[in-house]
Parts: structure tokens; C-alpha cells; sequence
């Protein structure tokens, strides 16, 4: 019993990441009918956010210190952080260890940008074109979004770790009448999980209880319509698709603690996401949510050691084989619109 | 009713390998003058440098093609000489290799086996090296090593840390300075059982590949032998990122000692995830909990930022020992590249001065020459102490190093520090050990 609570709490961390991701990338494509493969750059570029931020606010200038040598046994020149003369050692400590988090505020406004300038720039010529050069202009730009982010940061995971206060991690299962460490987790995966529920929330409340939604919604249901009425769509679907780079966004910047970014993190996540959206329904938000969750909860059970040592090789094609089962057998996805991928 | 063997299939099969025949590139041919591969002009002489220029591994790469510039730069001459004057061998005297200037090429291994081996055939027959070196896989070293035993040059390995590179999968023309995964086992147990005693409850998490198996294997019957047993051993997936679902069942599995035989962004990960879970603080069957990583590398150590403190580990060199060899070479990398060398970086100038090396004294640059000089070579003054080239499967033998990652770092690069320098004699094996069984050597191949 514990161990199945135990891969519950798992799957929803890294659900929490799917139906981020399934959000905006169903988001795209219900509103602008295209499938985004820049959806995990997008991720990533999140995440290096959060790496930038923290490079900022650790920027330093060089002291140099008499008494210790470096390893060529020249005098040690110590960084001394900006943010320590500005602010003194504590506050400044304080800044640097709450980089994480800070990279929130500097990641909206950053990604919505990004957003703005892929859509309006290359992604609004290929709206004509068939899905298949949409996939292929958007898995070229991943690519190159990738090898500029590997140009400037490396090749190697970065660490960010989460502000002190969450490190380490608790054990649930006291709390709820098991034995010590029977059930233990991580502090920040928890922060990360209930902030994947605020940006959900945030997106259906704006999208169901604003004007703004309201139209969107109705041109994701009825475009022509919509734009017959006298109202620029366009431009609507245009900002939708910056929130849906600043909801991936943000996605990358909290999830940078629980593994170091590299420039490939995105294309990891990509796939599955995709997968995510097809079981969920192409075009359903809630549906993309809800696969996001259980498939996460599903790859997390299929590797434990006793699925791994039974059914070897199950833990990689666990979400293939529900995608295969789900198109086989009810093609629109879990709640996916009557016609929708159907003929 | 009598049936004709001439179809069109068999026309067009007779075509395809009567053309393939005719377009057989010019190392397998007979018509080479020399006797053998890319016998180098008079003037100078041709070295492939095939490393991960793109890909996950493409840092170390980068750390082994600076290490490869500078030996290059040694060897013509230039620069402080490295090593050169610490090596117990002093036949090299800055004047390139027999007299001719060395030139180089470099390939991208991509850090897959196909990719490397195109990138190396390309160098071989388009560029005419005669040596290929490098590499920071063990897949990609085996891959490399039977094509340049193929073609009649010298492969002398990068980063490769498997078994079966020395193993199974050895060859005549193939040549290893790096440890393996026997030697980390040899050399860790004895270092496990004196801090962490011999009643210990192991748990394995294994890449799921070649070199993943051969260190789990090695580091089982290592600490199998000195009293801990092996409560479970899990394979994950290479492009596993997030080993959550793998760790948190650890805890409560009865083991108190977690194994991560997960090398590069696997290590990262699963490390990071391990200390996330608290596993560093907690206790079972009564003892603190620890983690053993059997192979670090400090370029990607630094990944996982302070989780890699107070952990165990092995490698093959690092920057902090103080013998000559050692101290001259971080010194003249040092200067150039304004940072320490990676034990990759390591590995790989050692490589190219050992292969110059037993060119001239050899005094030829036909393989199986080099090959014989560097069979049961033995040498001192490149960083691990008096070493041997063994004959019998072409792997080097010295001391290899126990270490620790740094509580307090004084640097950015201070991550490790060195707990013991285990000397060869105890991590030596019988060539026909069972880890290391199934292949043989064969013959030397000098191509032409």
C-alpha cells in the first residue's frame, strides 16, 4: 500500500510536467490548428531562464586573496557576487539562493516575447500549409533553438538548486499512519505539483470567466464565425499562443531543481507530451490535463522494480502502448471533440 | 524444365559488388607502397582526433581535443613540452614524430557508434591518418577499435571505462590507457568496507548498456566478496531523466547502501534525485545510508553541484596529484586553457605521447612496429605512476584512484578529493578473468 501511494506522489510531479506542457501545446492547436514541435524547446528555454537569472544575480567581480592559490598556485581570486556589495552578505545569500523562484517574474514577460516573435515571425506562414510542414518548420526551429542554447550554456546539466528552505524532503507516510521512511518526498516536487495546479487553474479561469476567454473560446469552436463578427481572432490567437509559451515556460523554470537543464531536457519531454495530447484528445484542455496526470502516474508504476523484473522493458513503452490502445480504440482520445482525428 | 541462374537480380547483385569493387577504398587495396595503411610522406605525419564534438558528451569531447592540441604542440616543439620531460621514455624531442611535423584531423563521434565509425573512416581514408584516438564512450570505443583494426591502424582508446573494451571485444590493434570497471571494483570495495563496514545491504541502479552491466558486475563481486549483499539491482533506460519512480522505492527496500553504475546526465540525475529524496540523511537497519558512485568525472560532477559531497567514487586521474608528470601537465594546460584538465584530457594526451613514443623507438610508423613496442611497455612519469601496457589484451595497469567528493571546495574545479591512490598490484587481473573472457586478441592488422 505504501509503495502504491508512494508512485502516485511520483507520477503527479512529473504529470504535473506532461499536462503543463499538454496545456499549451493543445492550446496551440486548438486555436491556431498547429502542431507545435518547438513546444519543448520552449521548455527548455524556461528552464535556461531560470540558469540565466541565477548567472545574473550571482555575477561577480574578482578579489584577490593572498593567502590561498589556485590550482596553478597563483594568488586566489575569489568572486565576490555584485549582489553582496549592494545588499551585504545575508540579503544578498538570501537573493541568490531564492534565484529559482525569482525567475518567475523575469521568465513571463521573457517567454511571452519569445512567443510573440516565433508565432508572428515564422509560425504565421505556415498556417495555410499542410500539418506536415508545420511539424517540420517547428521541429527545425526546436533544433536550432537547442544547438544556440548548447552554443552559449554547454553541453552539461547546470545546476539551479531550489532556495534552501525546500531542500531535502518529508516523510508523508507518518503523517499518515505508515512506518518511518515507508513514504518519503521531496520537498520541492510537492511546490512543484501544487504551482502546476495554480497554472492550470489560472489558464481555465481565464479562458472560462473573461471576455478575453470567452472569445477565444468561441473561436476555437467557430473561427469564421468569430471573425465575421468584426473581431480580430487573429491577434487573440496570437497572445494565446504567448501565454501557451509562458505556461511551458514557467513549467521549465520550476522544474530546473529537480534535474539540472541541459539543452536536450526539452526534446525528452516533447515526445511525451505529444503522446499526452493524443490520449487526452487533440483540442481538449481538460483532457490534455488529465492524460498529462495519469500517464505520468502510469510511466511511474511501470518502473518499479517489480514491473521492471516481471514485464522487462516496460517502463519505456508504457505510454506507447496506452497511445496505440487509445488510437486504436477510441481515436479522438479521452475527451476529445466527436470528429476531431476521426473520419 | 531447367531453371537459368541469370536473372535480373543476379545481374544487378554481380553489378553491385563489381562496382563496390572497384570503389574499395584504397586501405584495403595492395598497392600501398609501404606495407601498410597511410604510410605517412617524409615530411609530416597525419594523427584523427574522433570525439564527441556534439551530443551529451560533447564537453568532454571538447576537454579531450584541447588535450590533443596541446600533446600535438608538445611534440612539434612548441609550448613548455608537458610531459615530455617527465616521461620515464625520453626518445621524444619536440621535433614531431620520426622527424615529421604532426598534423591532425579531428572527426564527431556524435557519441554514437555509427557516426564514430564514419568519422573515422573518413579520416582514415580521406584524410590518411594513421592513428585514430579518443572517444568517451565504451559503445563507440568498441565500434572504433574493430574498424581501425580492419583497416590497419592504431586505435588508441579515449575515455572508455567497460569491461569488454580490454575484454571481449579486444583487438590487436587496439590500445587502452584508461581503467576499467574491474579495476573500480578492486580498488573501491576495500575503501567501502573500511568506511562503511561489511554488513551492508547494496542496491543497484544500472544504465541499461554495454558499460552499465560490466560495472554493476564488477562492483557486485567486489563488495560481494568483502561480506555486503546485493538486495536488487534495477536497469534503467539510458534516456531516462527523472529517476524518481526508481529511488523512492530504495528506502524501504531493506538496502542502506544505493549503487549508481549511471555515468555523464544519468549520474547527474539519479544522484541529484537520490539526495532529493533524502537518502543522504537517512537511516536503515540502523546505519546511516550512502551512496556509491563507482566512475566520476568531474566535468560532469559539476552537474550535480554540491550532491556529490562526501560520496564515493573512482577515476582515473585528477588534476590535484602532486607527481611531475602530473604537475607539468595541468601546468601547461592550465596555462592555456586557463582551467584544469578532466581526467579525459588526461587520458587522451597520454595516449598520442605513448603512441609517439613507440613510433620512434619502433622507428616505424607500420602498426604492428607500434603495436609490438607497446606491448608490455612499461613507463613512469605520466601521472598514475609507473605503469604497463600488457601484452596479452592491450590494457594499461597502474595505480587508480579513490575518491571522495569535497565537503568544503576551495574552487569551482575543487570537487573531488583524493582518498587513496590504490596501488596497480591490487586492482591487476588474470587475462582470462571471467569479467573480461570471450574475445580474443587476434592478429595485428597493418592494413595495405
Amino acid at each position: 500500500m505504501d509503495q502504491f501511494i508512494l508512485q502516485i506522489l511520483n507520477g503527479l510531479d512529473k504529470g504535473s510536467a506532461y499536462a503543463l506542457i499538454a496545456l499549451g501545446l493543445t492550446l496551440i492547436f486548438g486555436t491556431l490548428g498547429v502542431v507545435n514541435f518547438a513546444h519543448g524547446a520552449l521548455f527548455m528555454l524556461g528552464s535556461f531562464c531560470a540558469v540565466t537569472l541565477s548567472k545574473l544575480l550571482s555575477l561577480s567581480h574578482k578579489v584577490v586573496d593572498e593567502t590561498r592559490t589556485d590550482f596553478l598556485g597563483n594568488p586566489l581570486q575569489v568572486d565576490v557576487p555584485y549582489v553582496h556589495d549592494w545588499f551585504g552578505v545575508a540579503t544578498g545569500d538570501a537573493i541568490i539562493d531564492w534565484a529559482v523562484p525569482l525567475s518567475l517574474l523575469f521568465a513571463t514577460p521573457v517567454m511571452i516575447g519569445i512567443g510573440f516573435i516565433m508565432e508572428r515571425g515564422l509560425i504565421k506562414h505556415f498556417y495555410k500549409r499542410p500539418h506536415a510542414d508545420q511539424i517540420l518548420v517547428t521541429f527545425g526551429l526546436a533544433i536550432v533553438i537547442q544547438e544556440v542554447v548548447k552554443y552559449y550554456y554547454g553541453a552539461n546539466p547546470i545546476p539551479t538548486p531550489a532556495p534552501s528552505a525546500f531542500k531535502g524532503s518529508f516523510d508523508f507516510g507518518v503523517l499518515i499512519g505508515f512506518d518511518v521512511n515507508a513514504i518519503i518526498y521531496p520537498y520541492w516536487r510537492l511546490v512543484y505539483f501544487f504551482f502546476s495546479l495554480v497554472i492550470i487553474g489560472a489558464v481555465f479561469a481565464f479562458l472560462r470567466f473573461t471576455t478575453f476567454g470567452m472569445v477565444v473560446r468561441a473561436g476555437m469552436a467557430d473561427r469564421e464565425t468569430v471573425g465575421l463578427l468584426g473581431i480580430d481572432i487573429d491577434k487573440r490567437f496570437t497572445i494565446m499562443f504567448g501565454i501557451a509559451a509562458a505556461v511551458a515556460g514557467l513549467a521549465g523554470v520550476m522544474y530546473v531543481p529537480i534535474n539540472p537543464p541541459n539543452y536536450h531536457m526539452g526534446m525528452d519531454f516533447l515526445v511525451l507530451s505529444f503522446v499526452v495530447v493524443v490520449v487526452g484528445g487533440m483540442g481538449s484542455l481538460p483532457g490534455a490535463v488529465a492524460a498529462g496526470f495519469l500517464l505520468g502516474i502510469l510511466e511511474s508504476f511501470a518502473s518499479t522494480a517489480w514491473a521492471v523484473s516481471n514485464l522487462p522493458g516496460i517502463n519505456q513503452v508504457i505510454i506507447y502502448l496506452v497511445a496505440i490502445i487509445i488510437l486504436l480504440t477510441r481515436p479522438r482520445g479521452l475527451m476529445g471533440r466527436k470528429g476531431v482525428m476521426e473520419e | 524444365m531447367t531453371k537459368s541462374n541469370f536473372s535480373r537480380r543476379g545481374v544487378l547483385k554481380t553489378g553491385a559488388i563489381a562496382g563496390a569493387g572497384l570503389a574499395l577504398p584504397t586501405y584495403l587495396r595492395a598497392d600501398s607502397h609501404a606495407g601498410f595503411t597511410n604510410a605517412p610522406g617524409d615530411s609530416e605525419v597525419v594523427l584523427g582526433f574522433n570525439v564527441p564534438q556534439t551530443g551529451p558528451y560533447a564537453d568532454e569531447g571538447a576537454d579531450e581535443l584541447r588535450a590533443y592540441e596541446l600533446a600535438v604542440e608538445h611534440l612539434n616543439g612548441g609550448g613548455d613540452g608537458g610531459m615530455l620531460s617527465t616521461f620515464s621514455s625520453q626518445v621524444l624531442d619536440g621535433t614531431g614524430i620520426l622527424g615529421r611535423e604532426v598534423k591532425y584531423v579531428t572527426g564527431d563521434t556524435q557519441t554514437k557508434s555509427d557516426a564514430a565509425r564514419a568519422s573515422a573512416r573518413s579520416m582514415i581514408e580521406k584524410d590518411g591518418a594513421i592513428m585514430i584516438t579518443g572517444g568517451s564512450s565504451s559503445g563507440v570505443a568498441v565500434a572504433v577499435q574493430a574498424l581501425c583494426q580492419e583497416a590497419g591502424v592504431i586505435f588508441m582508446a579515449g575515455l572508455t571505462h567497460s569491461n569488454d573494451t580490454t575484454g571481449k571485444d579486444k583487438r590487436a590493434n587496439g590500445f587502452r590507457h584508461f581503467f576499467n570497471s574491474y579495476m573500480t571494483g578492486a580498488a573501491l570495495a576495500p575503501v567501502l568496507a573500511a568506511n562503511y563496514g561489511n554488513d551492508r545491504k547494496a542496491y543497484h541502479l544500472t544504465a541499461d548498456y554495454n558499460w552499465g552491466y560490466t560495472t554493476e558486475e564488477a562492483i557486485r563481486s567486489s563488495t560481494e566478496a568483502i561480506g555486503w549483499e546485493t538486495v536488487n539491482a534495477v536497469k534503467t533506460p539510458l534516456t531516462q531523466t527523472d529517476f524518481s519512480s526508481y529511488i523512492a522505492p530504495v528506502l524501504n527496500s531493506g538496502a542502506d547502501v544505493l549503487v549508481l553504475n549511471h555515468y555523464g546526465g544519468n549520474m547527474v540525475n539519479s544522484l541529484t534525485n537520490a539526495v532529493q529524496f533524502g537518502l543522504r540523511e537517512a537511516q536503515a537497519n540502523g546505519q546511516n545510508f550512502e551512496i556509491v558512485v563507482p566512475l566520476y568525472s568531474r566535468l560532469m560532477a559539476r552537474g550535480a553541484g554540491a550532491n556529490v559531497k562526501g560520496i564515493f567514487g573512482s577515476t582515473n586521474w585528477h588534476w590535484s596529484l602532486q607527481d611531475e608528470g602530473s604537475k607539468a601537465f595541468v601546468q601547461s594546460f592550465g596555462t592555456k586553457y586557463g582551467f584544469p584538465p578532466s581526467q579525459a584530457a588526461h587520458t587522451t594526451y597520454v595516449q598520442t605521447l605513448l603512441y609517439a613514443d613507440a613510433v620512434t623507438r619502433a622507428g616505424s610508423f607500420n602498426p604492428c612496429a607500434v603495436a609490438e613496442a607497446l606491448e608490455d611497455y612499461e613507463f613512469d612519469g605520466l601521472g598514475n605512476g609507473k605503469t604497463l601496457y600488457r601484452g596479452d589484451d592491450h590494457q594499461c595497469f597502474k595505480d587508480v584512484l579513490v575518491v571522495k567528493g569535497k565537503e568544503n571546495p576551495e574552487n569551482e574545479f575543487d570537487l573531488l578529493e583524493i582518498v587513496e591512490v590504490t596501488p596497480a598490484d591490487q586492482v591487476t587481473y588474470d587475462p582470462n578473468h571471467p569479467q573480461f573472457q570471450g574475445g580474443a586478441l587476434g592478429t595485428c592488422n597493418p592494413g595495405a
